[in-house]
């Protein structure tokens, strides 16, 4: 994307545009709020580490649903992917050093991604829908009958994770190791995110969701630019699959299943898709209340999940943030007129 | 010989699968092919009505036949006030919102029934004339899985009279291929949605009354199959009874054939070939219209 042209450089419009990837003052908050439950929750850090890895999952799922408009229903084969890759290398490999232990994961599940997004982006609607369902299933159907390699049913348990950088144990009573490790990752990951989006490039798959069809009119690569979208994705979410099975120190076919690419999808709309944040704020009102209610009443938990989903759907399409966002903006219209 | 009786009462009992797999997926197929909507939420249809037929026969002493009357009547009634209601909301809307509508809405079908019923399996108990088996001539079979046949050729056969001899099935065709050409011909489209969502989803419940005897009945059940009535829609093209008649009958006579001969892998092998059909004819192996 050029300058805009010179009379419109002073242009409102155009400040915003070349001034959005700015830090905007708030942004370090879920930071801070992050590395304050390390300090005031010590007792809790099994259920922040299940969050972090969460929000990561969700941030992965926003790239291609909240930026590219490319739904799927098939997100978890990703973060199965990289969970398994990480398993069965600890397992069997006896590759058990975290860091290259993730850079495979992430590895394994680009090519996924890579190989699924050449073939299956060429459709849309609900054919890709179904494609999607279908290659998660099939995954699942995989590790399901590879029981030699991949245990199965049962997964694989009891993964022999090394000291991270040969110091840190990670201890699963007391996980103070893997939250600070999923934290820094997930930093990591955000910046690249962020950047992405901010980018030109994500400028062009926000254009691409808008109007495809314009894409291509004013000549933009529109499929190529999805293919990279979708396997940049599935790469973080095979980042986040493998760092799940690394703190938890196992594998489960539930990793690849319809349940986590649903939940995944139901947290990112809650929050809010297509807003970076959205995947956090998401993750934390999901987490907290199932952690919460999904014990004490499992069954009203999904009765009032289902409910909640209908009203988003009917009425709140943009999540918690974009009822966020219009409060704040009558607040601001309202004492003008 | 041994062998030709074996393929025989193989095809049967995947005939008579595929049977189900109709009665439950034509309604999909239309409703999708008419509105465009991805409705998730049709297993559960099939679901309800599957708990309607089966609660109506124990507590409420009625026979088979009726049940499954009641359960095709209440299942849709209620379809029809929710898609009045809600569905209407989001012709039109994106993908998303109706995916996501819709899975809520199997997650609250879903809990309702655990609430209300119980997590257990419910058994469907058939009446004593329709167990055992009966002489067909060449080989002896299941009675239920022989009436389950006749039953699915009557229904396509009813489906398909209705479809291409009257005035209605005539509205839908139209409807399908070119919605607003329809609307601009005077055909109340509003109406025909409405009559044909209520239809298809009691036709998913009669399928799930049928087919509780061996899918069995639970809270899980709109999820688990959900998968296999949207293959067979995929398959089969959207808004297409003969197209999903056939699909459902493959699909049915494959899933039986190689849970028999691969145990293993059977699964797999149906998931790898509809990703293959759908990368190669994205509007099914009979339909006419891209999905």
């Amino acid at each position: 994307m050029s300058l805009p042209p010179l009379g419109l450089a002073g242009h409102p419009a155009a400040l915003a545009l070349a001034g959005r990837h700015r830090p905007r003052l708030w942004e370090p908050i879920p930071w801070i709020l992050a590395i304050a439950l390390y300090f005031a929750f010590p007792k809790h850090l099994g259920f922040g580490t299940e969050l972090l890895v969460t929000i990561l999952f969700a941030l992965s799922l926003d790239l291609v649903l909240g930026y590219a408009g490319i739904v799927t229903l098939g997100h978890a084969a990703f973060f199965g992917a990289g969970a398994y890759a990480v398993g069965m290398l600890a397992k069997h490999g006896g590759w058990n050093e975290p860091i290259t232990g993730l850079v495979v994961a992430t590895v394994v599940a680009a090519a996924i991604g890579l190989a699924s997004g050449l073939v299956l982006l060429r459709t849309r609607g609900l054919t890709l829908l179904m494609l999607t369902l279908s290659t998660m299933a099939l995954l699942e159907e995989v590790a399901n009958l590879a029981h030699e390699y991949t245990g199965g049913f049962d997964g694989l348990d009891s993964l022999p994770i090394a000291p991270l950088f040969g110091v840190f144990e990670f201890d699963p009573l007391y996980p103070t190791t893997q939250y600070l490790y999923v934290l820094a990752v997930l930093f990591l990951c955000f910046l690249f995110v962020r950047t992405l989006v901010y980018s030109p490039f994500g400028q062009s798959l926000t254009g691409i969701r808008e109007n495809m069809l314009r894409m291509r009119a004013v000549g933009a690569p529109v499929r190529a630019r999805l293919v990279i979208c979708y396997t940049l994705s599935a790469a973080i979410a095979g980042i986040a699959g493998g760092i799940w099975a690394q703190a938890n120190a196992y594998v489960n076919l539930g990793t690849l299943g319809l349940d986590r690419a649903a939940t995944v999808l139901i947290i990112l709309v809650l929050g809010g898709y297509g807003r970076l944040y959205g995947a956090f704020v998401g993750a934390v009102a999901y987490m907290a209340l199932s952690h919460f209610l999904s014990k004490v009443y499992p069954t009203a938990w999904q009765l009032g999940l289902g409910l909640l989903l209908v009203v988003i759907a009917l009425f709140a399409k943009n999540g918690i943030l974009g009822i966020a966002e219009n409060l704040w903006r009558r607040r601001r219209a309202a004492p003008a007129p | 010989m041994i062998f030709g009786v074996d393929v025989a009462s193989m095809l049967l009992g995947g005939v008579a699968a595929g049977m189900v797999l109709f009665i439950v997926s034509v309604g999909l197929s239309v409703t999708m092919g008419l509105m465009g909507f991805v409705n998730l939420a049709h297993g559960g249809f099939a679901m309800l009505g599957g708990y309607a037929i089966v609660l109506a026969m124990k507590h409420g002493g009625l026979g088979f036949a009726p049940a499954l009357a009641f359960g095709f009547l209440a299942v849709a009634a209620v379809s029809a006030l929710l898609e009045r209601v809600l569905y209407a909301r989001l012709y039109g809307a994106d993908e998303l919102d109706q995916v996501l509508f819709t899975i809520g809405l199997v997650f609250v079908m879903t809990a309702s029934v655990t609430l209300l019923v119980g997590p257990e399996n419910q058994p469907l108990v058939l009446p004593s004339i329709l167990q055992g088996q009966i002489d067909l001539g060449i080989t002896r079979y299941r009675t239920y899985s022989v009436v389950l046949i006749a039953t699915g050729i009557a229904i396509a056969a009813g489906l398909w009279v209705a479809f291409e001899r009257t005035r209605m099935g005539a509205q839908i065709r139209a409807a399908v291929d070119n919605r607003r050409m329809a609307e601009s011909l005077g055909i109340n489209i509003r109406r025909l949605f409405t009559i044909t969502f209520a239809f298809g989803s009691g036709l998913a419940a009669l399928g799930g009354g049928l087919g509780a005897e061996f899918l069995g009945l639970d809270p899980q059940y709109a999820l688990k199959y959900l998968v296999y009535f949207l293959i067979v829609v995929a398959v089969g093209g959207l808004g297409r009874v003969t197209g999903v008649f056939c699909a459902a009958l493959l699909i049915g006579v494959l899933d039986f054939a190689l849970k028999k001969y691969v145990p293993q892998g059977g699964t797999l092998f149906i998931y790898a070939l509809t990703i293959l059909l759908l990368l190669w004819r994205p509007q099914g192996l009979f339909g006419g219209k891209a999905i």
